[in-house]
């Protein structure tokens, strides 16, 4: 189809849709009235409304009416211009006018669910109609360019989701940096001993897929690291990430620990984070045997090299008054370095995949539940500790007094489906409880007590994994724990009393147990807020980075060429996890694979009146404006332009001027939707 | 060919415009010589009924400086369009409102109760008043109503030709006249002046850094200003980068920052709203409290950014107060 171009000083005639949306719109909105009032405005030249506008027969009436009618503007009140205002471009197109003669008016979204009054929100689907009919003439053809995309990705986070996601990429040939904030990649699950329903052991699934990151060519693996800035956009992120100081050189390392057996502290004596406290490690330590990498770290808070506190930049002195036994015992290899300091990194990817995760519940918020007060109240996750092989008890499930528990309590949903914590439920608790059920029983031979408000075990094998651990002999209480206390018959041995009422019998159960174990739940990770704006994410209201669309677009997000992963979008188990870290691959991937980006056209440019004051080029967030020495004034760099518009708003003289966005276009808009007449 | 007509009169305004005129000095000469001189109740002797008296478009060309701020003064603004072919707009308060214009930030009991009672250096016990109408001894005499608010001239009437600045400069003034009289005229509606801000013809704007970062703003009396250095530079606001250029860059040059009598370019709505934008968005802190406090360094902000534009800024008036 010839485009059809129209003439300087034709008149413009106004092509206005009104969608039904089903009911959507429809029920609220009087589309008839609103389609009735836009007839009688200004170059409106057809006016209908139509059952659903981004259907192909919707899209064909625009295409018709411009052929039959000569429209030369597009006006299509419907939905959000995030879902279909490409529809409509390109049916403008097809048409055979240039896309940007369309404007959209979003009156579902912004008016028909969010009013109830009829007659109200039809009066202000007219005044919206109204603005973008008065703005649409001053619309000018525009040109869609296409943007080279770097082909390497950024993967934030070092849990099975970035794992997952990172081999996945770097398989299939793409460069990829892996960011971890801790010494080792692994995150949660590396911590788990079992995982259910199968019950087959976390490692050994996990650890082959952590050895292929630490040896694959395709993966440059920065643990204990973190990214510092992102600037940037699709296709074109320039990222900084901040390596901390482990005081060991990651090259020279090769992981033999003789470091670790020689430190002049004989015993280990201090926590040790990997086992949750549990444990104990020495200044110089191996987070946990199958790190990845490989390679021991120093806590300069404890080694008696370095001088106690921080510097006021967040650096440690060397003090030099340790025999250094360490060193001596790493000999040639040369791979301690006392003297290492941050050192920062400068990249540059085309896509990012945030796999951030998500932070245990602190039971602590629930005080009548004694963690923190009881030494016998335990975490779920310390409990994966005592149980797993390599855990600090080597695999005992003893209490911290060494003795092994005959009864055992585990309380559901801490700090999950609870008004006075987190409503939501962090689905896997009800499971791992199972799960952990099973364990104890297995390592113990213990009673297990299970309270629980609903026993929720949806998804594949799992409510069979319900039925074979209740059958398994397990008692499995309905009823909210309502307070944990020492037994009163029995407090010198910690022996603790849990309180609950079993819901189905109606009956206030006291159970003395001699461990009592909370099935924490999943929080939003404490820097989620800072990551959020760091990358330009959304939040939910909980603090879940939000997905583009929780049905139809789940791992990507409102930030062209950034995708999540496992828990950081959500509470989800570990093939959920797996499964949106394998989404997120193919997301970054197929944009990677298109090799470009369009950009939309709604750049800045400069006009000859800038008198080169420069108040606008430190604003840019994409760094696109630079000054032009020869003619002292600014000049935009039209690729690096992201239509933000902060240079527009800022120039004093107005003499940056938007695609899209002029001013005569958004005056003409607020002229419409304050109307005389509809108010 | 019998010689133009031309008319002067004031409004609201200081008398500055006036001088402005006279400023041409010696060249006032050729303009006295080119042109008929047929109403300037300043400087010769003419009535308001001079002016009726004459046909309707008989005036070549009105330069009207002063803001509307009286009942009287849109009168004889009224007058004067239907008697001229081109109504000029002469000086910041014809063309923006001007310094009277800051009184569109109070109501007029307000500033009245200012004025006559409440002012350091008004002496008046009993608290008198002028009245609108005074009957004495069987007659009554009248003076103009102050409007609620005030006005540019285009506000109040169609207006042909700008001619901006506080006052507006022999050289522009002369560009004007010369304009008019040789038929040169640019389209209706513009503002005789370039387009540009006047960083443009500012000598400092070299200095200007491109970050700027603003940690404290500071007046110019509270600090020894470098002569050469851009003003924005050392601190202190700077009203150039948003205000019309044609003045030779007169303060800067003169040691004092712009306070952008020139108005806006014409690619602006609102020059306070520019100005304040650019200024906020290169304050160095981001968080609200040190914002709050490099802020304040900028006591008045209405007077600094819409020191000559209040009254045809987009807000133009306190929300309450009535239209006229």
């Amino acid at each position: 189809m010839k485009p059809i171009v129209p003439k300087k000083n034709e008149p413009v005639r106004i092509g206005f849709y009104i969608c039904h949306c089903g009911t959507n719109i429809a029920s609220v909105v009087d589309v008839e009235a609103v389609a009735k009032y836009a007839a009688t405005l200004p170059n409106v030249a057809v006016s209908r409304t139509y059952k659903y506008m981004c259907s192909d027969p919707g899209q064909e009436l625009i295409q018709q009416d411009i052929q039959e009618s000569r429209l030369n503007r597009i006006v299509v009140a419907a939905c959000s211009p995030l879902l279909h205002e490409h529809t409509f471009r390109k049916a403008t197109e097809a048409g055979g006018l240039n896309p940007f003669y369309f404007q959209m008016v979003n009156i579902r979204e912004h008016d028909s669910w969010v009013h109830t009054d009829r007659t109200e929100a039809t009066r202000k689907a007219m005044a919206l109609a109204r603005a973008a009919i008065q703005r649409v003439p001053h619309h000018k053809p525009l040109e869609v360019k296409k943007v080279g995309i770097n082909p390497n990705v950024l993967i934030v986070g070092g849990g099975i989701g970035g794992i997952h996601a990172a081999l996945t990429l770097a398989n299939a040939g793409k460069m990829v940096y892996l960011v971890e904030k801790e010494a080792t990649i692994g995150g949660h699950m590396a911590k788990f001993d079992k995982t259910f329903p199968t019950l087959d052991c976390a490692m050994c699934v996990l650890s082959p897929k952590m050895a292929a990151i630490g040896s694959h060519p395709n993966i440059h693996l920065w643990t204990y690291s973190e990214v510092a800035k992102v600037d940037g956009y699709v296709g074109n992120f320039k990222v900084t990430v901040r390596r901390k100081p482990r005081y060991i050189l990651e090259d020279l390392c090769t992981g033999c620990q003789e470091c670790v057996n020689a430190c002049v502290y004989k015993d280990a004596k201090f926590a040790d984070e990997f086992n949750l406290g549990l444990g104990k490690r020495k200044p110089i330590f191996l987070p946990f045997p199958q790190a990845i990498p490989p390679v021991t770290m120093i806590d300069p808070e404890v080694c008696l090299n370095f001088k106690r506190g921080k510097n006021p930049d967040g650096s440690h002195t060397v003090s030099d008054k340790c025999k250094k036994t360490c060193v001596e015992a790493c000999g040639d290899r040369k791979a301690i370095d006392f003297k290492q300091t941050q050192e920062i990194k400068e990249i540059t990817v085309g896509t990012i995949i945030v796999a951030t995760g998500f932070q245990i519940f602190d039971a602590r918020r629930i005080p009548y539940y004694g963690y923190g007060v009881y030494p016998n109240v335990y975490n779920a996750l310390e409990v994966e500790r005592l149980i797993n092989a390599s855990g600090p008890t080597e695999g005992e499930v003893i209490l911290r007094n060494g003795q092994v528990p005959k009864k055992v309590a585990i309380v559901h949903c801490v700090g999950s489906r609870d008004e006075n914590t987190n409503r939501w439920c962090s689905r896997v608790c009800c499971l791992y409880s199972l799960k952990l059920a099973h364990l104890i029983k297995e390592h113990t031979h213990a009673e297990v007590y299970n309270f629980y408000i609903d026993m929720r075990t949806p998804g594949k094998g799992m409510e069979e994994f319900y039925n074979r651990i209740a059958e398994e002999g397990m008692h499995l209480i309905r009823g909210r724990v309502a307070d944990v206390y020492p037994d009163p018959n029995d407090g010198a041995t910690g022996r603790l009393v849990v309180q609950a009422e079993d819901t189905l019998t109606n009956k206030i159960l006291k159970i003395p147990v001699d461990m009592v174990v909370l099935a924490t739940g999943l929080e939003p990770h404490p820097e989620a807020e800072s990551l959020r704006r760091m990358f330009n994410l959304s939040c939910s209201s909980e603090g879940w980075f939000l997905e583009r669309h929780p049905k139809l677009a789940p791992v990507n997000t409102f930030t062209d060429g950034i995708f999540l992963a496992g828990c950081c979008q959500g509470p989800k188990d570990i093939p959920d996890t797996v499964a949106q870290a394998g989404a997120a691959a193919a997301e970054a991937f197929a944009l990677i694979d298109k090799g470009h980006v369009e950009q939309e056209p709604n750049t800045a440019y400069i006009l000859d009146d800038c008198c080169g004051c420069k108040s606008c080029i430190p604003l840019c967030p994409y760094t696109a404006i630079s000054f032009a020495e020869d003619t002292k004034k600014a000049i935009i760099n039209e690729t690096l332009c992201k239509g933000c518009g902060t240079c527009v708003a800022s120039c004093p003289s107005g003499s940056i001027v938007q695609n899209l966005f002029e001013d005569v276009e958004i005056y003409s808009e607020i002229d419409g939707v304050l109307a005389e007449g509809l108010f | 060919m019998p010689k133009p007509k031309v008319a002067f009169y004031w409004c609201a305004s200081c008398g500055g415009c006036e001088e402005a005129v006279v400023d041409l000095a010696e060249d006032i000469l050729g303009v006295v010589e080119a042109v008929d001189i047929v109403f300037w109740p300043c400087a010769m002797d003419f009535k308001k009924a001079d002016v009726e008296a004459m046909p309707d478009q008989s005036i070549t060309a009105t330069l009207l400086n002063g803001a509307i701020r009286t009942t009287e003064q849109e009168e004889m603004a009224r007058l004067l369009r239907r008697k001229s072919q081109f109504l000029i707009a002469y000086g910041a308060c014809a063309h923006l409102g001007g310094i009277p214009g800051l009184a569109n930030q109070f109501s007029r009991e307000q500033v009245l109760r200012y004025v006559y009672e409440e002012s350091p250096s008004t002496v008046n016990e009993t608290r008198q008043r002028p009245q609108v109408k005074f009957a004495e001894h069987g007659r009554e005499v009248s003076l103009p109503q102050l409007h609620h608010v005030v006005r540019a001239l285009d506000q109040v009437v169609d207006v042909d030709y700008y001619v901006p600045g506080c006052p507006p400069t022999p050289a522009l003034t002369k560009a004007a006249v010369s304009a008019l009289l040789e038929n040169r005229l640019p389209p209706k509606g513009s503002v005789i002046a370039p387009d540009t801000a006047l960083c443009e013809e500012c000598p400092r704007k070299a200095t200007k850094p491109t970050n700027l970062a603003f940690t404290e703003f500071k007046r110019p009396h509270q600090v020894l200003m470098d002569p050469d250095t851009c003003f924005l530079a050392q601190g202190v606001v700077c009203m150039g980068p948003g205000t019309r250029s044609g003045c030779a860059a007169a303060c800067t040059v003169g040691g004092m920052p712009c306070t952008g009598c020139f108005g806006p370019t014409s690619r602006v709505r609102d020059q306070g709203l520019k100005m304040l934008s650019s200024l906020c968005a290169n304050v160095a802190p981001k968080e609200e409290g040190d914002i709050n406090k490099v802020l304040a360094g900028i006591p008045d902000p209405v007077g600094t950014f819409y020191r000559y534009g209040l009254a045809k800024s987009l807000l133009r008036r306190k929300v309450n107060l009535p239209v006229n």
